[in-house]
């Protein structure tokens, strides 16, 4: 890639992730995939990993892959490990004279084989230092097992484990702040996006996880249609509100710089996005004013602190 | 070339001669000494291995499984609650029929917790898909674990293998050792070269899919019928080995059992005291003989019982207790493999040893003596019991 996005250029690249996988229509994950993918420069090979997730069962079904590239799967809380390993082989073979070109290592997982049940493996395969990218993309539940709360639901989200009724709220707790947590890791790269406008910036920050040498780690947000409760076809639009409400803000952190990647014209208040989606449905009856309130408090501080720390 | 080394530092140089593409380590008594010496096999330059230093053992067997899958000779090293961390790896592994090379050093499972020596956690992992061969002693866990690789690696087998020494009693214990040179190992394992990996340039795979009702059941007898292939492939191994060892190996080893009337059979360097025990029985004119099952899994049913046939009584040793309220794993095997002969002996089972507790030439004299009673009375009488243990207090 040059330094200028070449969308034109992009798009003409072959799919690396076939169609004919079978998420839903209108799901983030392929999306995401895809666009990570069309990254790579047309010469480079890849190992791609996926934790269990939807996007493992929809797009590995035996006996069909949707993969264009070598793939492997083996559980859900061990991906980062897999990748690892697989790094980890290219590395003794390629000192061995057993392997050509270049092969880059990209592991996809959800939130909750992220956040949750894969950060252990996650913190460790980012401390060893791999040569790898780990894309999480964040559907904010636990999606193929049924809609279930993971650490990176957000506060009063509805989910079948966090359930609305007189006395239930929805989640409890706020989302865990893992972006956060890997730019701890002091890695090379960070980065905080999500599949919008013209994807650039999804783009350019994959081009930047993958052929920055060492651990790179970004966090896409990854609207789910079913588990979110919305209309397929608002995908853009909702990704758009997240963006500018700054529930989801995007921004990078390269070499411990931070690095604010999008500035909202005009912040949104946070109802705006809640009101798009189901799943915030309860927050807005009467009597749950504060719960609006409270998550725009949080969001507000949120935002306060990554505007102090990238300068902007 | 002969030595003196532990049962770890035999197989921790079995791995440094075979020279594998990737080794993932972890720590956890006893085994931790075979990933610190190949540490230091790293830092001095001898291997050109690449070692991953994980943050457990769940993560070990899983760079392992990715790596061979890569097109990666791959081993690892572990013992008890590592073993137990890594079981839904195990069966990954197997299932993806990688042909994988794991050092179990034998620990008793939490809880409580224990650091000494029983066969809970690879009794444990039993069903999971494993090759498992079992050593008596040092040579044996080192002989094993070279003999593993070209046992796993072969394309109609293709399944991975947990060599189990006891811990301490043989990781820990300094014995003479014959080792061979590194030339005839490297000879002997060859290169790695699978016919389908990550990292072929030419053909892109696919590992680990989504595997549906109408394709599992099938992947599953395949499985099932490269365990069965295995045997007859140990066995064409251990002929190999013999050839550049001078050192015999069967799928079990018959001690003194040509014309034996009562028999033991167990696993492991048990065997050494058993051995004693059956000598003296045999100074003293009784038919005494002894088993030692070597390789579990594929577990020798066929052969057993052919071995067995002329027995009057047999006791089998277990050294985990499974709690299944009706005899050890060994046992169950055992019986089930007896069951077809028309003149089957006595059978009983003893479970012993567990945690770390010891066992005795006599306390093997009384099971031999139990098994001379139940001849002579025709009553078995309670089948299934335990040695060792204090009494409890009434
Ligand atoms: C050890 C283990 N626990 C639980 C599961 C069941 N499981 C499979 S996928 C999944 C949810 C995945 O959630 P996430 O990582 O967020 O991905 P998503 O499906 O939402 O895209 C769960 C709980 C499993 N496969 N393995
Ligand atoms: S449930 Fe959600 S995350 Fe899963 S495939 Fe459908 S849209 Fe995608
Ligand atoms: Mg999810």
């Amino acid at each position: 890639m040059s330094a200028v996005y070449d969308l034109k250029r992009e798009v003409e690249k072959p799919e690396r992730l076939t169609g004919g996988h079978r998420l839903c229509a209108g799901c983030g994950a392929g999306i995401i995939v895809s666009g990570v993918l069309r990254a790579l420069e047309k010469e480079d090979r890849a190992v791609i990993v996926n934790a269990t997730s939807c996007l493992e069962v929809s797009t590995f079904m035996y006996p069909y892959t949707a993969y264009t590239d070598s793939f492997i799967h083996s559980a859900f809380e061990n991906s980062a490990a897999t990748c690892s390993g697989a790094e980890a082989a290219y590395n003794a073979l390629k000192r061995r004279g057993k392997v050509e070109g270049t092969v880059k290592f990209i592991t996809f997982s959800g939130d909750g084989g992220t956040y949750d049940i894969g950060l252990q493996s996650l913190s460790g395969a980012m401390e060893r230092g791999h040569d790898m990218v780990y894309v999480c993309y964040d559907n904010e539940a636990y999606m193929n097992t049924g809609i279930q709360r993971s650490s990176s639901t957000p506060r009063f989200a509805r989910t079948t484990t966090s359930a609305v009724g007189p006395v239930g709220k929805g989640k409890k707790q706020n989302k865990k702040d893992l972006t956060e947590i890997l730019v701890a890791h002091n890695i090379p790269y960070a980065a905080q996006t999500a599949p919008i406008g013209n994807f650039r910036d999804l783009h350019t920050k994959s081009y930047k996880a993958i052929y920055t040498e060492g651990p790179c780690f970004l966090n896409v947000l990854s609207p789910c249609p079913r588990g979110w409760d919305y209309p397929m076809a608002k995908l853009p639009e909702i990704i758009k509100l997240a963006v500018d409400t700054c529930v989801w803000p995007l921004y990078e952190v390269e070499e411990g710089v931070w690095r604010l990647s999008y500035m909202p014209k005009k912040k949104l208040p946070v109802e705006e996005f809640f009101r798009s989606q189901g799943r915030f449905k309860h927050m807005f009856l009467k009597g749950n004013e504060w719960m609006i309130e409270e998550a725009q408090q949080y969001v507000d501080q949120k935002w306060e602190r990554l505007l102090e720390r990238t300068d902007a | 070339m002969s030595n003196c080394l532990s049962g770890n530092e035999a197989v921790a140089y079995a791995i440094k001669q075979i020279n594998p593409d990737v080794m993932g380590a972890f720590p956890i008594t006893p085994s931790t000494e075979i990933p610190e010496h190949f540490a230091q096999y790293v830092a001095d330059g001898e291997v050109d291995t690449e070692y991953v230093t994980v943050e457990s053992e769940h993560s070990s067997m899983s760079v392992c499984v990715a790596a061979e899958a890569a097109g990666a000779r791959s081993v690892c090293a572990t013992s008890s609650c590592g073993l137990a961390l890594m079981y839904e790896l195990l069966y990954i592994a197997a299932s993806c029929r990688l042909p994988i090379t794991l050092a179990c050093v034998n620990r008793a499972l939490s809880g409580p917790i224990n650091i000494n020596n029983d066969h809970s956690d690879s009794m444990g992992a039993r069903d999971s898909g494993w090759i498992q061969i079992y050593a008596e002693n040092n040579q044996e866990a080192y002989d094993n674990f070279i003999m593993a690789v070209p046992v796993g690696e072969t394309p109609s087998v293709r399944l991975p293998v947990m060599t189990c020494m006891d811990g301490f009693i043989t990781s820990h214990a300094v014995e003479n050792i014959e080792l061979l040179e590194t030339d005839a190992v490297r000879k002997f394992v060859g290169e790695y070269n699978p016919e389908n990996y990550l990292l072929k340039k030419e053909n892109p795979l696919a590992v680990g899919p989504y595997d549906i009702s109408p394709y599992y059941m099938e992947h599953k007898v395949m499985e099932a019928e490269a365990m069965k292939a295995a045997k007859a492939r140990i066995l064409e191994v251990a002929a190999e080995f013999a050839k550049i060892s001078g050192r015999h190996y069967g799928l079990f080893e018959e001690y003194r059992m040509e014309d034996a009337q009562l028999a033991l059979v167990l696993i492991g360097s048990s065997a050494g005291t058993a051995k004693a025990a059956v000598d003296k029985l045999r100074e003293n004119g009784v038919k005494a003989g002894l088993i030692k099952v070597r390789v579990f899994r594929p577990f020798p049913g066929e052969e057993l019982a052919r071995a067995l046939a002329n027995t009057k009584a047999v006791a089998v040793m277990d050294k985990s207790e499974g709690f299944s309220a009706n005899g050890g794993p060994l046992f169950a095997e055992t019986r089930s493999a007896l069951y077809d002969l028309k003149d089957r002996p006595y059978l009983i089972d003893i479970v012993y040893g567990l945690g770390g507790r010891d066992l005795k030439t006599e306390d093997v004299e009384e099971v031999f003596g139990r098994l001379a009673y139940i001849t002579v009375t025709g009553e078995t009488g309670p089948v299934y019991t335990h040695l060792g243990q204090r009494q409890r207090r009434r």
